[in-house]
């Protein structure tokens, strides 16, 4: 479980998040939205200990962020980063590996179960044929995947994804999230910041819109997927339709709408 | 593949330990040297005493400083993501020299009760540790103060500090009429007249600093993901960095306060290894160091043989004449990698 309550939070003396009360229940899979800047990966770096709020409570489980070490915190939260390069000569198993460095014990030295579980990571995610390359040597989605099996790897309760699938093609984008839905039913909790709205509507049950440093909008896809509130959040204008195949909402811009103009 | 590498850096040790035996000056047959090295003392008096005395506690000596050095720089280069950090480009050889040439020049020389039985508490290592760790604050403020401290800011902020250690070293030593042979000898450092004391001086710093960079090798793998993810990852980001520079400034000083300045073998050598292996960081501080022993135990032969008459040569003018070359070589390849 995720809770924040007033939570406040920003970089040197800039203010990003300005009050933010959230709860994302265990098992919950929820689509974090929001136009550039509004937050969203402020929020990503607060609940995975990267960033400490100035003002609030945020929990994990039953314990404030604050009071987890760092090793406790890792393993009950992992991460999927954006914009992560690769690093110069770690093959594809080395940094999924790295997964497990929350259980690793005082000399670091990885066990068969550590080597276990990165090689279940890199199945789930299809991987495994990359293995034994270099970082530097992946694409941009092949980098972007390697990153999600180190973060299932890291077997936890919670992932946060940032933007995980921004770099991957139509297909790879549903491949993901198909996997992520599967984890999620087997009781994976998953926040998940995008910017693809439809692809979020299509596989989150539930929506989270911030804007400025806030939740302006919060419920499941279909209630909060709305005319209204998408051209609120992103102030251009919008046409919502329901999904054919599936009837969840999905929404297209209206040319000339552009940001600021609003209305009809 | 590192392994196997390691295996065949294994090997270098002894070789280098009996070739850095074997040469100089005074000739002294190889069954001799052998047999000397071996525990034998039926040889002559004179043989033993160059043999043990004056040539091989230096080699251990050169080895492990070269060793020390070396994994500094891995250290210094892992925690703060910058190819060209090693204790002389970052201002931590001078910061020590200087603490050192301080403590010797007002006559600080002396050992409190302990310093009999542990050499490596009395008070000039001591003053080069700190020396070294101050140096390095003023470096990393320096150059967070000039905006940032991206690669090229922090290095020259270490060489600003550095030039203007040195020369207050150089102004320290004149003043107090002392010979230039003492200034350069802190900074260009060598071995000559180094013996089995400094060894013992070395030993624990050097063991105390590999443990706590060995104990954070994994750590270094994860802070190559930068920051971020390294907390994400569960790293205590901030105590770790503290820990990994203060291992590395203490094997870096502590080597300065028995040899002086030795530059270029924290830079050189953790890139080598890089570039014929590349390995984790364990493996990269496995084969730096032995790579860095043996490297700095063959530029004390050459810096010992080279002159006739049996001058010698600092042995810090040798590595920086091979470092100089290899420093412009890393800065044109990043340069070429438009990174």
């Amino acid at each position: 479980m995720i809770e924040c309550r007033g939570l406040r939070a920003g970089y040197g003396g800039r203010e990003v998040l300005r009050g933010v009360d959230l709860r994302v229940s265990p098992g919950e899979m929820a689509g974090l939205l929001g136009p550039n800047g509004s937050g969203k990966t402020t929020l990503l770096h607060v609940l995975s200990g990267v960033l400490s709020p100035t003002a609030g409570t945020v929990r994990i489980g039953e314990r404030e962020i604050g009071d987890l070490r760092p090793k406790e915190r890792a393993g009950m939260v992992a991460a999927v980063p954006q914009r992560a390069g690769p690093v110069p000569g770690m093959t594809v198993t080395s940094l999924v590996l790295l997964g497990r460095y929350p259980y690793l014990s005082l000399l670091g030295a990885y066990g068969a179960r550590d080597h276990a579980a990165a090689q279940a990571a890199m199945d789930e995610t299809g991987i495994t044929p990359l293995a034994g390359r270099q970082t530097e040597a992946l694409s941009g989605g092949e980098f972007q995947t390697a990153l999600l099996a180190r973060a299932l790897c890291q077997a936890t309760d919670i992932l946060l994804l940032d933007e995980a699938a921004a770099n991957l093609d139509v297909a790879r984008k549903a491949a993901m999230h198909e996997l992520l839905r599967k984890k999620n039913a087997a009781g994976l909790t998953v926040l998940s910041a995008v910017h693809d709205l439809n692809l979020a509507a299509l596989y989150c049950d539930r929506l989270i819109f911030l804007k400025n440093g806030r939740v302006l909008a919060d419920g499941p896809t279909r209630t909060v997927f709305t005319r209204a509130i998408v051209e609120e959040v992103y102030e251009t204008t919008f046409h919502v339709f329901a999904h054919p195949v599936t009837g969840v909402p999905q929404g297209v811009v209206v040319p000339g709408g552009g940001p600021g103009a609003g209305g009809r | 593949m590192p392994r196997l590498a390691l295996f065949a850096m294994l090997l270098t040790v002894p070789v280098s330990v009996l070739a850095g035996c074997l040469a100089g000056p005074y000739p002294v047959p190889w069954q001799a040297v052998l047999g000397i090295l071996a525990g034998g003392r039926e040889y002559d008096p004179a043989f033993v005493t160059v043999v043990v005395q004056m040539r091989f506690f230096r080699v251990i000596l050169a080895w492990l400083v070269g060793a020390g050095l070396a994994m500094s720089g891995v250290a210094f280069q892992g925690v703060l993501k910058n190819p060209l950090a090693e204790p002389f480009t970052l201002g931590v050889s001078g910061g020590a020299a200087f603490g050192a040439a301080m403590a010797l020049g007002l006559g600080w020389n002396l050992g409190w009760a302990g310093a009999a039985f542990f050499p490596g508490l009395s008070v000039v290592p001591l003053c080069a540790l700190a020396g070294s760790l101050l140096a390095l604050a003023a470096a990393l403020a320096l150059s967070r103060g000039a905006g940032g401290a991206s690669r090229e800011t922090l290095v020259l902020a270490g060489i600003v500090v550095s030039a203007f250690l040195s020369a207050c070293i150089s102004l320290f030593k004149a003043l107090n009429e002392e010979s230039t042979a003492s200034i350069v000898f802190w900074i260009m450092g060598g071995f000559q007249g180094r013996g089995a004391t400094d060894v013992w001086l070395y030993l624990p710093y050097f063991g105390l600093g590999t443990l706590v960079v060995w104990r954070y090798s994994r750590e270094l793998d994860v802070l190559a993901l930068g920051e971020a993810q390294a907390v994400q990852l569960g790293v205590d980001a901030a105590r770790v960095r503290v820990r990994l520079l203060a291992a590395a400034s203490i094997m870096a000083g502590a080597a300065v306060s028995v040899c002086g300045v030795i530059g270029f073998v924290g830079l050189a050598v953790p890139h080598l290894v890089r570039l014929a292996f590349g390995a984790s960081s364990r493996g990269l501080l496995a084969l730096s160091g032995m790579l860095g022993g043996t490297l700095l135990v063959w530029s004390d032969i050459v810096a010992r043989t080279i002159l006739p008459g049996g001058a010698e040569l600092p042995v810090g003018v040798v590595t920086a004449l091979l470092g100089g070359p290899f420093f412009l070589f890393l800065l044109k390849r990043r340069a070429g990698n438009g990174s």
